[in-house]
């Protein structure tokens, strides 16, 4: 198992973080600093932009240059980052309701671009920060401080969402299983284009205790049952899927990339 | 068998006992005492990192073993 | 532009003018979205901005455009957007972040009839209160106000040297008129060297940081990825740029930065006078209600009327000391909008009750002619 130093990237004086005990989002953000770390980007060029939430609080404790922005206007602020210096590896950081709820627009926009942007989603199933309001994930029938007599509607199923939007890598995956987590973002972070990946983190505070999975741990086998590899998926009929967290790779190819189609441009009309 | 790690070094400051790195520990090495995790039986250890890897508080490091590093 | 030495003189649209002074003041990124009366900007630097080794691109909404150009901005690029009032309304929780962030930027906002959808395609004043408060909290407005195509570029390019300057977000106010209308202009392009280097770092990574709440302007936003790695965020916070909700830092930042366009007063007014050291009747425009002002006060002269006028260039910060200044001698000062007296009280605050305000309101979406301030002053 490789080492990492996580320390070399932390503000080591700002943690300990704000995150509750057994919050998802620490793993998520460990993780993505194990890929950095195995990608060998410099903190240097690495710009990292995150929204409003527990998500938005990530970038916070990582020494790369960060920007922490309105609520679901991170991947619009990263994509002025980016087109402005195109030599950044720009990672966007938010969650479900900064990303999927007021941010979904500039998601599916920059999926269609594939702008060479990296879009990481701490799905939580709820609004944590605000106090526990229900999301566009939470599962049918859980209960909100917004949905107390039990949500009834449909959430969206993200990851797809974004791979029928555009761009070139979308996956998901779950922070119960780290390792695959690595692997994904790392895919994430090495492909040219548009790249989306899904995180479920657990939310024990603000979701978990009022749908009857009592605490960190029972949160973790929570998305142990609940997740299903996409090739398994594949041969389960909707109502079997009906709750479930399909894992992997999505979508995963090599469109042109925006940036690449721009410079392309301005050498044509003899720009400088 | 374990005894692959030299140390598990835990942050107490760090760690904020969400018992996550206790329960999926595959051969059992840490236990909650007061709040935060310890470590029971080092020897039972095998370095397969899961605690670091789902520790939310980047609390826990395994230091593997001289034994252990040659191995692998 | 120039043969020789003499800037040659040339025909073209006030947006026009705005989108060649950008590109001479060296904007590098331009976000925005489709609106009545300023689409000519998008449309001017998408031709110009790929040519120059910029960048412009067409965002999804008025929002994600606000956003990209404050993110462009922090990489470095000097950065514009174009609107008009349903846009501009849009924009301004964006507008606040890059107050409290103090990230420079500009936001052309060539005003037309409102509220709402209003009326597209003509003329008003209506947002110049909005300028100044639009965007939740207490924070500083710049706002500038060209009266015709060649001012439009003169004060795109003071818009973003002055942003530039004061690490904030500078408005320009123009109208549908301005915005529209053809005029033979002559284009000073600013000397390269006049365009300073504000990005430069003055301090080691180790030393930097992006906030001082002292001192007259704050440090350098030193553009991400030249290896000054540091936090920005909207919330609250400290000198080290994260966050704090400590009630000191709080009470020291939010007057600071309410403060910022106070200490710099002077080198943000900026004002015309004419013929006011007689006058009875100090009229009081911008804009394109100048023009007609201007036009109506030469008439009411040629009568033997001692009109003068005081016209803004600067909007926020209001001229009050300079407008009381001007009007010490006058009997009455006549305000012309194209809105309801949003300046009008303005107006009324600087000259503290010593000389009466008689206002001259057009809310009709067309232009206030030189007849109509004419026949106005007759009954004033």
């Amino acid at each position: 198992m490789r080492e990492v130093l996580y320390d070399n990237y932390l503000r080591t004086a700002r943690i300990p973080h704000i995150w509750c005990p057994g919050c998802g989002h620490g793993i998520v953000l460990k993780t993505m600093v194990r890929a950095i770390d195995q990608i060998g980007w410099k903190a240097d060029e690495i710009a990292m932009v995150s929204g409003i939430g527990c998500s938005g609080r990530a970038n916070g404790y990582v020494d790369f240059n960060t920007l922490h922005t309105t609520h679901g206007r991170a991947i619009a602020f990263a994509t002025g980052l980016k087109l402005a210096n195109p030599s950044l590896k720009v990672i966007v950081v938010t969650g479900d309701g900064d990303g999927i709820a007021i941010g979904g627009n500039h998601l599916i926009h920059a999926a269609r671009r594939n702008l060479d942007i990296n879009v990481v989603l701490f799905n939580n199933f709820i609004y944590g920060m605000t106090g526990g309001q229900v999301s566009p994930t939470t599962p049918l029938g859980c209960t909100a401080t917004t949905a107390p007599f039990g949500n009834y509607e449909h959430p969206f199923n993200i990851a797809e969402l974004v791979a029928a939007a555009g761009g070139n890598f979308v996956a998901r995956g779950t922070v119960y299983q780290p390792v695959e987590l690595e692997r994904l973002l790392l895919k994430a972070f090495e492909k040219r284009g548009f790249s989306f990946v899904e995180a479920m983190s657990p939310c024990p505070t603000a979701y978990g205790r009022r749908n009857k999975l009592k605490g960190p741990v029972a949160m973790m086998y929570d998305l142990k049952e609940r997740s299903v590899p996409l090739a398994k998926a594949k041969g389960l009929s909707e109502p079997e899927l009906d709750g479930k967290i399909v894992t992997g790779v999505l979508l995963d190819r090599d469109k042109e990339e925006y940036t690449d189609i721009y410079r392309q441009l301005t050498a044509r009309i003899g720009g400088a | 068998m374990g005894g692959k790690a030299s140390e598990i070094r835990i942050d107490t400051v760090r760690c904020k006992g969400c018992g996550i790195c206790v329960e999926f520990c595959p051969t059992k090495v840490l236990a909650m005492q007061d709040g935060t995790a310890v470590v029971v039986d080092l020897d039972r250890c095998t370095a397969c990192n899961l605690c670091d890897l789902r520790c939310p508080d980047f609390a826990i490091t395994v230091i593997p073993s001289a034994a252990a590093k040659t191995a692998s | 532009m120039e043969t020789g030495n003499r800037p040659v003189p040339r025909l073209l649209t006030g947006n026009e003018a705005v989108a060649h002074a950008a590109i001479d003041a060296g904007a590098k990124f331009f976000a925005g979205y489709p609106i009545t009366p300023s689409s000519e900007i998008a449309e001017s630097l998408s031709v110009m901005l790929p040519k120059t080794g910029g960048v412009f691109i067409q965002m999804e909404d008025e929002i994600a455009a606000m956003s990209a150009v404050i993110g462009a901005a922090i990489a470095g690029a000097k950065a514009l957007t174009a609107t008009s009032g349903p846009g501009f309304s849009l924009k301004q929780e964006a507008i606040g972040f890059a107050c409290v962030t103090e990230v420079p930027c500009v936001i052309v906002n060539v005003m037309r009839g409102g509220p709402s959808t209003g009326l597209p395609t003509l003329p008003a004043q209506g947002d110049v209160m909005q300028a100044r408060w639009g965007t939740h909290g207490d924070h500083p407005a710049v706002a500038l106000c060209p009266e015709r195509v060649s001012e439009a570029y003169e004060l795109t390019v003071r818009a973003f040297d002055l942003s530039e300057r004061l690490r904030t977000p500078v408005i320009l106010l123009m109208d549908e008129i301005i915005g529209h209308v053809t005029e033979k202009a002559v284009l000073v392009k600013p000397e390269p060297a006049s365009l300073p280097a504000l990005r430069v770092p003055v301090s080691t990574p180790e030393e930097y940081r992006p906030y001082r709440y002292s001192g007259q302007v704050p440090p350098p936003l030193v553009p991400f990825g030249q290896g000054y790695r540091y936090h920005i965020t909207g919330l609250l916070h400290d000198e080290t740029g994260f966050p704090s909700n400590d009630s000191g830092n709080a009470d020291r930042e939010v007057r600071w930065l309410m403060d910022k366009v106070e200490r710099n007063r002077r080198l943000l007014t900026d004002f015309e006078v004419v013929d006011a050291d007689d006058a009875e009747v100090l009229l009081f425009a911008y804009g394109a209600c100048a023009r007609s002002a201007k036009a109506a006060m030469q008439m009411a002269r040629s009568q033997g009327r001692k009109v003068g006028l005081f016209r803004p260039r600067t909007i926020w910060p209001f001229p009050y000391e300079e407008l009381a200044a001007a009007a010490v001698h006058a009997r009455v000062v006549v305000p012309v909008e194209m809105n309801l007296g949003q300046l009008t009280h303005e107006v009324s605050l600087a000259v503290r009750g010593k000389v009466p305000v008689k206002p001259l309101f057009k809310v009709s979406g067309e232009a206030v002619t030189p007849d109509e301030v004419l026949s106005f002053l007759e009954g004033v």
